[in-house]
């Protein structure tokens, strides 16, 4: 692209190092100064965003919730707040308009196709069943693996998926799984996408790998969550 | 290139068409293939790189006399990351949907050969109004050619343009051409379409030559 060749060796014509540096600091103030205030223009949309989008899956997993208050769930409580300590959780209590709740929804992820699929699903205490799923992200084949986020007979698989635990209720009874398409049989088991089996698998085992520890501590503190507001 | 106080249309168009930077220099390709699943993302894409290809041709030209040649690439890369960042900052404020879509991309934008091709050639010898000039051609021509391979791609391979289904329901999509290769072969008619309809006896790609990436 140049039409001249310019040779930087140092030597008697070159700029003083002096002069380089000045320039370089300038410019990067300047550049500094540019970013800092795009960054404090534009933070609290980005944060109202991603508070949305959130909120948005969070509702659209739980039918019937139109609020939602974000929880801290570890081996020996629930408690409210975002912040997550060791061996926590984030998981989100979803409420109607009389402040009473839904359903519960939590996060899974596990390896796709092409790269992780992270997922929201909805609980429910009151049937111990996943009562809705939505794919948060994923890079999964467009046309193929993307299907499971829109895929209505697949999604009509978490409409009352069963996920009870056992009597001591210290691990669930029945591990979610997935079946190759046209050969569920039990409640808790996924129908697979035909051609899309291991974006399916990997759904199934997002929500089982998450279902197994979490879902066992929710019931146990069910309370702090139908006591919040 | 020379300094030139006036800026001629000739300038503008050439980047929209002479020296379109897809379409006929094949520059910028890994946004150009990646992005372009869809209208919108080829849009913002194009829009995005806009704004960043204009504002640091500008800083640049206003820079050239101050900038010793010893750190202008340097100064040229600082500059223009520092213009990605806040593109990257605004993205993700209005549209969160937009910023996933197009994910590292945005971020990418920094070695966009096209930016720093035209700071080094253009912007750095030429005024701030005329370097302003011939950055918003450049854009337009790396928009142009974005969206009209996002738009056959989204069309071909999802039955719609600008998200609107067209095709009803009984629509097989394509599904490969949103996939990498879908992209390869879009690109490839477009180059083929752009090299008859400029009359010009050579292929276009080999004219550019194989500097992209």
């Amino acid at each position: 692209m140049s039409e001249e060749v310019r040779v930087n060796l140092p030597g008697p014509g070159a700029t003083p190092t002096r002069l380089l540096a000045r320039t370089l600091t300038l410019v990067a103030a300047v550049c500094g100064a540019v970013i800092v205030a795009a960054y404090h223009a534009t933070f609290t949309a980005i944060q109202e965003n991603q508070r949305v989008v959130l909120e948005r899956a969070v509702l659209g997993v739980v039918p019937g919730s139109n609020r939602m208050q974000p929880f801290a769930l570890g081996a020996d409580g629930a408690r409210t707040g975002a912040d997550l300590r060791a061996g926590e959780v984030r998981v989100f209590g979803a409420y109607d308009a009389a402040g009473k709740l839904r359903g519960i929804a939590l996060e899974g992820i596990a390896r796709g196709y092409a790269d992780v699929v992270q997922l929201l699903y909805g609980y429910d205490p009151a049937c111990q069943c996943i009562v809705g799923m939505r794919v948060v992200q994923m890079r999964e084949t467009p046309g193929i693996g993307d299907k499971v986020r829109s895929d209505a007979s697949f999604l009509e698989n978490f409409r009352g998926l069963e996920a009870r635990v056992t009597k001591s209720g210290e691990a669930l009874a029945h591990a979610i799984t997935t079946v190759r398409h046209g050969a569920k049989s039990e409640p808790w088991q996924i129908d697979a996408i035909s051609g899309a089996t291991v974006t399916s698998r990997a759904v199934g085992r997002a929500v089982n790998d998450s279902a197994q520890t979490a879902i066992p501590r929710l019931l146990r503190y069910r309370r702090a969550f139908e006591e919040s507001p | 290139m020379t300094e030139r106080a006036n800026p001629t249309t000739e300038l503008f168009l050439e980047g929209i068409w002479r020296q379109n930077p897809v379409l006929v220099m094949t520059l910028g390709m890994c946004p150009t293939l990646a992005v372009t699943v869809s209208v919108v993302n080829a849009l913002s894409m194009g829009l995005a790189t806009a704004f960043v290809l204009t504002a640091s041709c500008f800083l640049v030209s206003l820079l050239r006399k101050f900038v010793p040649a010893e750190v202008r690439i340097a100064t040229y890369i600082v500059i223009i990351a520092s213009f990605v960042t806040v593109v990257d900052y605004v993205i993700h404020a209005l549209s969160v949907a937009l910023y996933d879509a197009l994910g590292a991309f945005i971020q990418l934008i920094v070695v966009n050969c096209i930016i720093l091709g035209r700071a080094e050639s253009h912007a750095s010898k030429n005024p701030p109004w005329p370097a302003v000039v011939s950055a918003v051609g450049m854009s337009l021509g790396f928009t142009l050619g974005l969206v009209l391979l996002g738009g056959v791609r989204e069309l071909l391979g999802a039955g719609s343009l600008f998200g609107v289904p067209l095709f009803g329901t009984a629509f097989q999509p394509w599904a490969i051409m949103l996939l990498p290769p879908g992209g390869f072969f879009v690109l490839g008619g477009w180059l083929l379409v752009f090299a008859a309809w400029r009359r010009d006896p050579r292929p276009a790609a080999a004219k550019g030559g194989a500097h992209g990436h």
